[in-house]
């Protein structure tokens, strides 16, 4: 694998003095998908805005293919498409119009066999002659990744593609997102949704206060950091937690009924059999069991915390 | 050079021009109608000739330029900042066009939509006043020197703005007054000695004598002074348009 984007020491101080952005540094490999997860107002948007030459680095360089994005911002900035967070678009222009008007933009010579294709994957061909302003909220997010997709860029930037958006459309959006994966394009999303980031990406970045927590391949993140809890639900109360089981690393709530334990998916059948018949051994009733995988979520949620 | 996205830009901004093809060229050719009939046939026929030229006549340079600066400023200020106002300039921000590309495709559209309007006022004149143009080249020259040089001082007023009052306070406050003070109905000789040498301060003077030259072959000022002002207030605009760019304002945070 090669890199498509390279970017050192990336910073940025809003005017007012407000740091969105810590000196980060990330490299993104070429054909990946990568989410870029963060609460609200950690600095995926100002990081997206700088490389696509929205908003002015404080310090730092982004070089897209080898191509500095500001001395070579011709070259760095035709391979870029972005679909930005929110939605913007013309009100009296037709959807046709208005994504011809961005291959333009981008230099490339007309190819309406290309924007029928783009308009017919998107849902968007029966709209083709509406003006904008009689589309739906979802309709114009589409035309916006239409026009973003127009050029053929091999650098998409998906700044919150799914939200305010319905569940048809999110399936469509990963199918289309995976289906450009396919053909080689590399792709930067950020996102709210942690199933989406786990559901796509092949790396994980997660960014808070304006700075990279962590990046990881997903798969290994979800297995260093995946475990498994079970929750017993007792039918009586507890004063204290007989000593078999605390030996086991099972905890006891607050409320005296409920036991967690905390374990490794791939050991389960050597726990869960002994800590049940332990459990049974202590003359206690069981009234619920609940067992979950601790997600993506829970990781982040922990990170962020942490960071706190 | 991005010659396509010139030509997307261009493309665009004229479309939208054909669809207020109401307030872009029908408005401004009634308001100069009724300058004609006011000054010209009106009030005109009480008034002598100035420098030779009926007065009918003489006001029109004048009142072609009025309507050249305002609109030249309006169409320009206007194209920049609606994209800005509604969020989708981040278009342009994120294209492979530099600022020559983007200055060129916005003001050379607000400059020909100008033109076109120039040329319709002056056929609007002709119905009223028998009309000759002594040097047509340099008419069209004026015209499109005039034109080009307020689109660029319209875009960057439509960069500068960050809401629509301040839109209009420019051309309000600044233009038409200075506009109506340069000579679109009278000629600066005309005034006392103190007013006159005020008025040489006035940039629309120097573009209005300029222009009526360019019809009757004569002046207030000399004919290369007018050109010479004319494109220094032009490389000023430049300037102030490229140190916008180059250093964000108000573009990129
Ligand atoms: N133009 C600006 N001027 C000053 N501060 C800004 C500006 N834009 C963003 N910020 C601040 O920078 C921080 C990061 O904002 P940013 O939009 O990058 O967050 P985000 O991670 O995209 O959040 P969200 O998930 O809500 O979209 C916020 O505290 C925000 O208030
Ligand atoms: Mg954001």
């Amino acid at each position: 694998m090669s890199t498509i984007l390279s970017i050192s020491d990336l910073s940025k101080t809003y005017k007012g003095g407000f740091t969105a952005l810590h000196p980060l540094s990330l490299d993104i490999e070429r054909g990946e998908i990568f989410a870029l997860l963060g609460p609200n107002g950690a600095g995926k948007t100002t990081l997206i805005s700088i490389i696509c030459g929205l908003v002015n680095a404080s310090t730092g360089r982004v070089a897209v293919d080898g191509h500095d994005s500001i001395a070579g911002f011709r070259r760095a900035r035709e391979q870029i498409g972005l679909v930005p967070q929110e939605l913007a678009t013309e009100s009296f222009e037709t959807v046709w119009a208005t994504v011809s008007f961005s291959r333009g933009l981008f230099g490339k010579p007309p190819n309406p066999a290309l924007i029928e294709k783009l308009l017919r994957d998107l849902s968007l061909w029966d709209k083709k002659d509406n003006k904008i302003l009689t589309l739906s909220g979802g309709m114009k997010r589409r035309v916006m990744i239409a026009k973003a997709l127009s050029h053929e860029p091999r650098i998409l930037f998906l700044d919150e593609p799914t939200a305010g958006v319905d569940v048809d459309l999110r399936r469509d959006m990963w199918r289309l997102v995976r289906r450009l994966k396919e053909s080689g394009v590399t792709i930067i999303l950020t996102t709210h949704y942690i199933e989406e980031a786990e559901e796509m990406a092949d790396r994980i970045g997660v960014i808070n206060r304006g700075r990279l927590m962590l990046v990881e391949e997903k798969d290994a993140l979800m297995r260093k950091l995946g475990r498994k809890q079970v929750t017993v639900t007792l039918a009586s109360q507890l004063a204290a937690l007989p000593p078999r089981l605390a030996e086991r690393g099972a905890r006891l709530g607050d409320d005296g009924r409920a036991l967690t334990w905390i374990y490794e998916p791939a050991r389960v059948q050597a726990g869960m059999p002994g800590l049940l018949a332990d459990i049974a051994a202590e003359g206690l009733t069981v009234a619920d069991i609940d067992t979950r995988r601790s997600s993506l979520e829970d990781i982040f949620v922990d990170l962020v915390k942490g960071a706190q | 050079m991005n010659l396509r996205a010139i030509a997307a830009i261009y493309r665009y901004e004229m479309d939208r021009t054909r669809r207020t093809i109401l307030q872009s060229v029908v408005a401004p050719v009634i308001s100069t109608a009724l300058y004609f009939v006011v000054f010209g046939a009106a009030i005109g026929g009480h008034m002598g000739a100035v420098n030779g030229v009926p007065y009918g006549a003489f006001i029109v340079p004048g009142l072609m330029m009025m309507s050249l600066l305002t609109q030249s400023i309006s169409n320009a200020s206007f194209g920049i900042y609606f994209p800005r106002f509604v969020g989708t300039f981040y278009e342009q921000l994120s294209a492979p066009i530099s600022v020559v590309e983007i200055v060129a495709a916005y003001v050379g559209a607000a400059a020909t939509k100008s033109v076109i309007l120039g040329l319709i006022i002056l056929a609007t004149a002709a119905l009223f006043t028998p009309l000759t143009v002594q040097h047509p080249f340099w008419m069209l020259g004026f015209l499109v020197l005039t034109a080009v040089t307020f689109s660029l001082f319209g875009f960057a007023i439509g960069i500068w703005a960050d809401n629509f009052e301040k839109l209009q306070l420019m051309p309000m406050l600044v233009v038409t007054p200075l506009a109506f003070l340069g000579g679109s109905f009278y000629s600066i000789d005309m005034l006392p000695p103190f007013w006159r040498s005020v008025s040489l301060f006035n940039p629309v003077v120097y573009l209005i004598s300029g222009f009526r030259w360019s019809f009757f072959g004569t002046s207030d000022v000399n004919i290369v002074v007018s050109l010479l002002m004319t494109l220094g207030f032009m490389a000023a605009c430049l300037a102030v348009i490229g140190w916008m760019f180059r250093t964000g304002y108000r573009l990129k945070a």
